[in-house]
Parts: structure tokens; C-alpha cells; sequence
């Protein structure tokens, strides 16, 4: 972006609440279904059928404007959003307009080490719709309504971002606490976190804000950031060429990372909203908003900053091992049952994370179970076996089922202490190198290492390295 | 046996005189008898007798209820599982739901027999049944005559007994101005009482059921069946039904009796203003007492109600799209050309012009001068009864204007049509109920007399039509060849 141009950004984000039945119906929501069989008479908009609100979804609405600070609404209401499409079985979508569950609060994120606070405007409960399937239909459109009336909350952020990265960081947030309040799965590829940007630019400097686009539908981190940047350059070259913005809709064609017009405002529909007349103002009362604060995890924030502060960890290790609710745990199980924060935090974010990565799983899926890694930690504190050796345990225990004690043991890893034995070893490997050794003495430090090796290697590996590394200085330079 | 109340007919079959199966032949032989009325859209002929037959078995097993066994019929607004429930529309002709409305449910489970669905006008909009896309159910006093809309078809069955009792809806008037119009006993309950699911919106803060019978006695057992607390519906209200037999014949000494001034204006008709003063006096006899109060919001009720009526129909009417059910149109050439003609060809002029009316109210622009002003206006409706009713026990005043109009008088005229609701509006705005009972005749057409209560005053709307009930023969009168 050329200096003097300053983006404005502002997300909204619709996340499906993980509830076991539809907001208004009692279908269920799993995903993947055949086509059309999660979908009952109130999910199909046929004559007659009123929609009853699942107390869970507001449940976990309210969850989430408590963890964000926001005002509950006493009296919300829901609102009939009016247009025809066919997946929309009532030709209107049940959502919420004027008076929103939640309003006004706000997240903290952090971009290159600074802290930023981003407001969030509202969130507000709605129906999702179904889906329109284009293809195996020759020139027909078939219609799958198992999503439709699927609970979203659509959490909508006041326009306080500035870059792509701001976004991201704000939407990496935002997913980390929906996983960990437990009201949202957060998986993208199902489409349970989907993400709609509002971008415009400005003259830096200027209050007012420019001409903005809507793009719609970017459901990877990757995505928006490729979808953002390339909207405000977008913008940037028609204002600069003497061009002027239009107010519209943009999508995002990830296969060609571009963006390309959907609708103007003048073709936008008007959506008359009014108060739908099936649905009593939903009332939270004082009581609720207290036996649900009281059920509050502890909030990613307050965790890292008690990582921090408890397990003697840097900035970057608890933010990575807070980044989840799964992870935090599995790491405070690791140090609960070994004793061993630091250990275990040097394994948490570089051999498990670095195995899992690899994998493609989830700290959920991990083969090796929190206490199982617990025992590992413990054997390398106690110094019965090396670092280096810990490492093929690991594998071992990646890829087993045994305990590291039993693989300890079976294969013999454990550390030789007794000294006698590895000065033997020591005395007879100077003895057979007499060209390494001459080096050495003559100054090449590095020979020592050819000496250490063949030690390494007469001991299986068992003795400590450094133990050997002190004993063989010193009996060359005595 | 046609001519029995619901519970003279429920001693009958207690006692074997006649069984369910027989009476259902009955009714079902004096329903082919008169297709002219065009009462019926749906004669459920099969179903009702494997029904009663069922109510047979279980009047013998001895766990009868009220109504097990006695033949009904329902406006074909409620949802009936495998019989077609058209809603008066061309828009549905074609729809059997996989469901019971929640009412139809609660007359099955009492071990009522169907005899079939009711003419009414088309989504209930309308005020003489003449909007029906099967065409007008005719007034038996005058088969000239309409009978009054939208719930026609069911003041037509219960006049012309052709069926003992039935159920019907009411968003604007639609029960008892059809009531007042063929001289039966209609009571509109207040919003909540009744439940809507399955019951097909038209103007869902406003619609709600009720039951349409020969008298308040009659009336009383079935609200009894219909009225409770429904899960699916949120706007149900959960509280105890009270027994609505039980204070029938209760004492109206000391009855305060309200007389909305606005009710008696100039516009009233001289006739129809006697006749009402008339029944008021009988009341007077009974021991009640008559003060005049005033209501200075009610000449608003009209435009309010079409505004919001309206409003609320654009929106529950978006779902019949030519997509998963309904009418749908030949060889559409893509998207738009489905929507367009399927509701084009399907809907009737008079669904159209409160479709339009009412996207137009709430569009972007428009939408405070008229959704969010007769919001306003709803309130101080609902204010002025408030007030009214505090002073008083209940109001009375007319249903209508005037008496059943000729068939095709007001058709061309919308606005004329529209003020045949003018008494009866305001009540579904402020959601309370009212009872519609016949109270005398003009030139040989009856008349109705409106009583409109508190909320939840049901019981009390029935004991005050009960006593008029013993003190006048009214509502025994038969309409000349259907005694």
C-alpha cells in the first residue's frame, strides 16, 4: 500500500452455534447428512408451522457477550429479514435487527507486539439458510435445507482495523474464543466460521471514512488476508487513477485471488425488516447473565497471562500453548503430573507441536496422551535418559502404546552413571586414536568430536554426553 | 337429529339412541343435500367414518369424552394430516400437510369426527367469502346473500346444520362477523388462548381461533377441547383452562355493560341500532346495568389494522413460491418467471392487493409513517379498552353495520368492503376476545350482538350469551328449508 493510503476494515463473522437442534425447530444440526434429512415441517416453511427458540442458542449467545465484556440486551427481539431465494424456505430469514442479544464490547489482539482493541458492534442471533447445489442436476438447481435454521451467531466488529493483518489477527482471535467458550466448533471447512469484510480506504490522516466493499464469504485465514490486500489496492488504483469507489458486494474467487462485483446498492434488496409476530422479545434476566458468568472458562488473556506468570514461560510460548482450550489443558496436565514446567513447555511447542503439525491432528487426536508424555519428561529430569535419546522415546511412544518406562527398559536406553565403565571406554577409545588425539593436542578442537563419537557409539549412546565431553578433556590435557 | 345441541347429541350417543356412524351418515347426507350453500371445499366422507366408527368402540369401552363421537368440520385454514387443506386458495389446491393442526389434534384426540374442511375466503382475507378461489359460500337465510367472511363456510355448515359445531379463525372479524351474519354463536378468544400452529397465518399478531355453534352453551365445549398452553406455539399463553360449562348459568345481576359511544354514531343503521338497543335491554331485564364510555382511538382501528394486517401477510404469504409445495407454474424459463407466475396465476386479486399494501408498508422509507404509526395506533387502541373495561364488565355493541349483503355488491368497492369490519377490528388489535349472538332480524337477515370482554373473560362471554340464550329464541330460529 502507497503511504499516504490508510484501509479501514470492519468484519462480519457468522458463527454457527454448536446446539444439538436447529434455533427454531427441533432437527438436529449434525453436519453431512444425506440431503434434506435433517430438515422437519418448520425447516421447510410449510403452511401453518411457528418457530419455538432453542433456549441453548441464547444460552451460548449470552456466553459470548459475557466473555467479550458487552452489554446483554434485557429484551431482544427477533426480526423477519424479507427476500425470495430458494433456499430460503419462508422467504424470510429469522434474525435479529434492531434491538440485538449482545452489543458493545470488544477484543483485545495483538499485531507486532502491540496490543490493539477492537470493537465489537453487536451480535445477534439469526437462522441460517439452506443450500442451493448447482452441480448433478443438468441445468437444475436442487435445494439440501439440513442447514437451514442451523443457530449463527453473527458477531459484527465497529470498522477499528487498519491492515489485512489487523483482520486476521482479530479473526484468529475471535475463532480462539468461540473454541473456547464451547458455543461454536470453529471448523471453516464446514463452514461453522465464515467471515464477510467491509473494506474501504482513506487519505491518511482523514476522519471520514471512504466508499466501502463488501466482500462476502472468505472462509480461511489465508483467504481474507489475500482478499483484503487485494481489495485495497484494488481501491487504491480506482481512486488514484482518478476513479471513484462503488458501494457494493464484492465475492472472493479464491481460485483466481480476486474479487469480482456481485451487487451494487442500487440492486440491493430491501430487506423489511420488521418484528416477527410468531416470536415472544427474547427477556434475559439478571439471574441468567449470573449462573452463566459463573460458568465462564478462564478467557484465552487471563490464561497466558497466568502462564506467564506461573510457569516462568516467554510471551510466544504462552500465547502458542493458550492458543487453545484443548492445548492449555494438555500442557497443564503435562506439568501437573511431571512437575516439570519448563520441560514441558520446550516439548509442548517444538516436538509435539512440530509431530502434530506434520500429522495434520489436532492436540485432541494426539497419539500420545498427556501423562504418557508426563512420564517421558520425568525420566529426562532425572537424568535416566538423554535429551537426545528422549526423542526416539518419543517416537516410540508416537507411534506405540507402551509407557516410556517400559521402553526405557526394554530397550536398554537408560544413562550409564557408573564411571568406572565409561573411563574404560574413555581409556581404550584414546588408546585406538592416536591420529585424533594428536590433532586435538596440536589444537584442532574439532577432532574431539570425532573421539566423542566413537564413544557415543561403544555406549549405545547411554552415557551423558557432557559427562564423556569433560571426562575425555580431561584426560587428554592431564 | 340434526337439530340437537352438542350435548343433547352427546346424550344420545351415551345412551345408544343413535350411534357415531349413524350420526355421521346424517350429517354427511344433509352436507350432499345442499352443495348449493357451497359450504364445504373438502368432504372428509372416509375419514369421518373410520372415525366414527373408533368413536363408536370407545363410547362402548366407556373413556368418552364431551365430544366423542359427534361429527365437526373445520375451516380449511387448519391443517388436517391426509386431507387436502387449501386455505380457500387456488395457491393450495394441491396441499395435503403431513401434519394436525394443533387444534385438529385436540378435537382427534377427544374422538370428534371430521366431516370435512369449510369454504372460507382465500388465506382468510376477506370479509364476505367471495374472495374463495371455490367460490362463495351462500347465506341460508338468502342464498342471494353472502354469508359473511372469511370463515363463510363454517357460519354456513352450523346455520344450514350441517354440522353441529365447527371450528373457525379470526384476524379481523372473520368469526363472528359470518356468525352475526347467519345467526350463530361465534366466539373469537383472546390471543393466546388458542393455539396457532398448523393453523395457516394470514396476519399472525392478529389471527386466532375459535368456535362457531348453534349456541354459547355449544361454544363453551368446544373452546373447552380447543383452548390450552401449546409448546409449539410461542405465542400461546400458559394458563389454566378454567371450565367453561361450569358458570354458564350464573347470575348477570349487577353486570356492568359499556356502550362504546363511537359504536353508536350516525353511521349505525336505524335498524340495526334498534335491534341492538333491543337485546340491551333485555340484559337490563337479566339485571345488568348500561353506561356509555368512551373510546376516542377507535376510528383509527381500520387503517391501522390493513397497515399491520397487511404488513405481517406480505411477509407470511413470501413462503408459496412454486418451490417445495403448492402451486406451481408450467415450464417456468428460470428463477424470477417461477416466482412471478406462480404467484401470479395462484393468488387471487384480493391476497394480491394486501401482499402489495403491505411490502409497501414496510419498504425502506415507508416504513415509520405506517408499520411503526399503527403500531402506535395498536397501542392506544389497546389503551382505550383498558381504560373502558376497568370501568365496566364488558362492552357490547354491534358486529356489523348492517345485515348480509347481496353476493357481488361490495366486490368492486375494497374500501366498502373493508368497513364491514369496522366493529369487530379494533378487538383483534387489542387481542382480547368477543362473542358475536344472534339477536334478532332485519327484513327476515339476522342480526349479531357483539360482547367483548377482558382478557382471558371467555367463561364470562359465555354465561352472558347463555342467559340471553334462556331468556330469547333467537338463535333457535332455522334458516326457512334447513329446519
Amino acid at each position: 500500500m502507497s503511504s499516504q493510503w490508510e484501509a479501514v476494515i470492519g468484519l462480519e463473522i457468522h458463527t454457527q452455534l454448536s446446539t444439538k437442534s436447529k434455533i427454531f425447530s427441533g432437527a438436529a444440526t449434525a453436519y453431512g447428512a444425506e440431503p434434506n434429512t435433517q430438515a422437519c415441517a418448520v425447516d421447510l416453511g410449510l403452511p401453518g408451522v411457528l418457530p419455538v427458540l432453542n433456549e441453548d442458542a441464547v444460552r451460548k449467545a449470552v456466553t459470548f457477550g459475557l466473555a467479550i465484556d458487552a452489554d446483554i440486551a434485557p429484551h431482544s427481539i427477533f426480526a423477519r429479514k424479507n427476500y425470495f431465494y430458494p433456499d430460503l424456505p419462508k422467504g424470510y430469514q429469522i434474525s435479529q435487527f434492531e434491538l440485538p442479544i449482545v452489543g458493545n464490547g470488544h477484543l483485545d489482539i495483538e499485531v507486532d507486539g502491540e496490543t490493539k482493541r477492537i470493537g465489537i458492534t453487536r451480535a445477534h442471533l439469526e437462522e441460517d439458510a439452506g443450500k442451493s447445489l448447482h452441480e448433478d442436476f443438468h441445468g437444475l438447481t436442487g435445494i439440501d435445507l439440513n442447514r437451514a435454521g442451523t443457530p449463527l451467531l453473527e458477531i459484527v466488529s465497529e470498522p477499528d482495523m487498519r491492515s489485512a493483518k489487523e483482520a486476521v489477527a482479530y479473526m484468529r482471535k475471535l475463532h480462539e474464543l468461540v473454541r473456547y467458550l464451547e458455543i461454536c466448533d470453529g471448523n471453516m471447512q464446514e463452514g461453522s466460521f465464515r467471515c464477510d469484510a467491509n473494506v474501504s480506504v482513506r487519505p491518511k490522516g482523514h476522519a471520514e471514512f471512504g466508499t466501502r466493499a463488501e466482500i462476502k464469504n472468505i472462509n480461511s485465514f489465508k483467504f481474507v488476508e489475500k482478499a483484503i490486500n487485494h481489495e485495497i489496492e484494488r481501491q487504491i488504483d480506482i481512486i488514484e487513477g482518478g476513479g471513484k469507489v462503488v458501494q457494493e458486494t464484492r465475492l472472493y474467487d479464491a481460485n483466481k485471488d480476486e474479487t469480482r462485483s456481485m451487487r451494487s446498492k442500487e440492486e440491493a434488496n430491501d430487506y423489511r425488516y420488521f418484528p416477527d409476530p410468531d416470536l415472544l422479545p427474547v427477556v434475559i434476566e439478571e439471574s441468567l447473565k449470573a449462573e452463566i458468568r459463573a460458568t465462564l472458562p478462564e478467557l484465552p488473556d487471563a490464561k497466558k497471562q497466568r502462564f506467564i506468570a506461573q510457569y516462568g514461560m516467554d510471551g510466544e510460548s504462552a500465547a502458542t500453548l493458550t492458543s487453545s482450550r484443548e492445548l492449555a489443558d494438555f500442557y497443564e496436565q503435562v506439568v501437573t503430573e511431571s512437575g516439570e514446567a519448563k520441560l514441558a513447555t520446550n516439548w509442548l511447542t517444538g516436538d509435539v507441536l512440530g509431530a502434530l503439525n506434520k500429522a495434520g491432528l489436532e492436540i485432541g487426536d494426539c497419539p500420545v496422551s498427556a501423562d504418557r508424555l508426563a512420564g517421558l519428561l520425568k525420566r529426562v529430569a532425572d537424568n535416566t535418559i538423554s535429551g537426545k535419546t528422549a526423542k526416539q522415546v518419543f517416537d516410540k511412544l508416537w507411534n506405540g502404546s507402551e509407557t516410556a518406562d517400559e521402553i526405557i527398559e526394554k530397550e536398554g536406553l537408560k544413562q550409564i552413571t557408573d564411571t568406572g565403565a565409561i573411563e574404560a571406554i574413555v581409556d581404550s577409545v584414546i588408546a585406538a586414536n592416536p591420529g585424533p588425539v594428536e590433532q586435538y593436542l596440536s589444537g584442532k578442537e574439532k577432532a574431539l568430536m570425532a573421539l566423542v563419537g566413537q564413544i557415543m557409539k561403544q555406549t549405545q549412546g547411554k552415557a551423558n554426553p557432557a559427562e564423556v565431553n569433560k571426562m575425555l578433556i580431561a584426560k587428554l590435557k592431564g | 337429529m340434526h337439530n340437537k345441541t352438542l350435548s343433547e347429541l352427546a346424550a344420545g350417543l351415551r345412551a345408544k339412541q343413535f350411534s357415531s356412524v349413524e350420526l355421521t351418515h346424517a350429517f354427511l347426507a344433509r352436507i350432499k343435500q345442499h352443495p348449493a350453500l357451497n359450504a364445504f371445499i373438502t368432504i372428509s366422507e372416509e375419514h369421518a367414518l373410520v372415525q366414527a366408527a373408533a368413536a363408536d368402540q370407545r363410547l362402548a369401552s366407556g373413556d368418552a369424552t364431551d365430544l366423542t363421537g359427534i361429527p365437526i368440520a373445520h375451516k380449511d385454514i387448519f391443517c388436517t394430516l391426509g386431507i387436502k387443506t387449501s386455505c380457500g386458495s387456488k395457491m393450495l389446491d394441491n396441499f395435503v400437510a403431513p401434519y394436525d393442526a394443533s387444534v385438529v389434534d385436540k378435537f382427534n384426540h377427544a374422538g370428534a369426527v371430521t366431516l370435512g374442511k369449510l369454504n372460507m375466503d382465500e388465506f382468510a382475507m376477506g370479509s364476505s367469502n367471495e374472495t374463495s378461489f371455490y367460490g362463495p359460500a351462500r347465506n341460508p337465510w338468502n342464498t342471494d346473500c353472502v354469508a359473511g367472511g372469511s370463515s363463510g363456510g363454517s357460519a354456513v355448515a352450523v346455520a344450514a346444520r350441517l354440522a353441529p359445531a365447527v371450528t373457525g379463525t379470526d384476524t379481523g372479524g372473520s368469526i363472528r362477523q359470518p356468525a352475526a351474519f347467519c345467526g350463530i354463536t361465534g366466539l373469537k378468544p383472546t390471543y393466546g388462548r388458542v393455539s396457532r400452529y398448523g393453523m395457516i397465518a394470514y396476519a399472525s399478531s392478529l389471527d386466532q381461533g375459535g368456535p362457531m355453534a348453534r349456541n354459547a352453551e355449544d361454544a363453551a365445549l368446544l373452546l373447552q377441547t380447543m383452548a390450552g398452553f401449546d409448546s409449539k406455539d410461542s405465542t400461546s399463553v400458559d394458563q389454566s383452562v378454567p371450565d367453561y360449562s361450569a358458570g354458564l348459568n350464573d347470575s348477570l345481576q349487577g353486570l356492568k355493560i359499556g356502550l362504546p359511544k363511537q359504536f353508536f354514531s350516525s353511521q349505525l343503521d336505524n335498524n340495526m341500532a334498534a335491534a341492538i338497543q333491543a337485546a340491551i335491554a333485555e340484559y337490563q331485564k337479566l339485571g345488568a346495568t348500561v353506561q356509555e364510555v368512551d373510546m376516542p382511538n377507535l376510528e383509527l382501528a381500520i387503517p391501522a389494522y390493513y397497515v399491520i394486517a397487511s404488513a405481517e401477510c406480505s411477509s407470511n404469504l413470501s413462503r408459496y413460491d412454486g418451490v417445495r409445495f403448492g402451486y406451481r407454474c408450467q415450464n417456468p424459463a428460470d428463477l424470477t418467471d417461477l416466482y412471478t407466475r406462480s404467484r401470479g396465476e395462484a393468488f387471487g386479486a384480493e391476497v394480491k392487493r394486501r401482499i402489495l399494501m403491505g411490502t409497501y408498508a414496510l419498504s425502506a422509507g415507508y416504513y415509520d409513517a405506517y408499520y411503526l404509526k399503527a403500531q402506535q395506533v395498536r397501542r392506544l387502541i389497546s389503551d382505550d379498552f383498558k381504560r373502558a373495561l376497568s370501568e365496566v364488565d364488558v362492552l357490547m355493541g354491534p358486529v356489523t353495520p348492517g345485515t348480509a349483503f347481496k353476493i357481488g355488491a361490495k366486490t368492486s368497492d375494497p374500501i366498502q368492503m373493508y368497513l364491514e369490519d369496522i366493529y369487530t377490528i379494533a378487538i383483534n388489535l387489542a387481542g382480547l376476545p368477543a362473542m358475536s349472538i344472534p339477536a334478532g332480524f332485519i327484513a327476515g337477515l339476522p342480526v349479531g350482538l357483539q360482547v367483548i370482554g377482558n382478557y382471558f373473560s371467555e367463561a364470562k362471554l359465555l354465561n352472558i350469551g347463555h342467559r340471553y340464550q334462556q331468556a330469547t329464541d333467537w338463535h333457535l330460529q332455522s334458516p326457512k328449508g334447513f329446519e
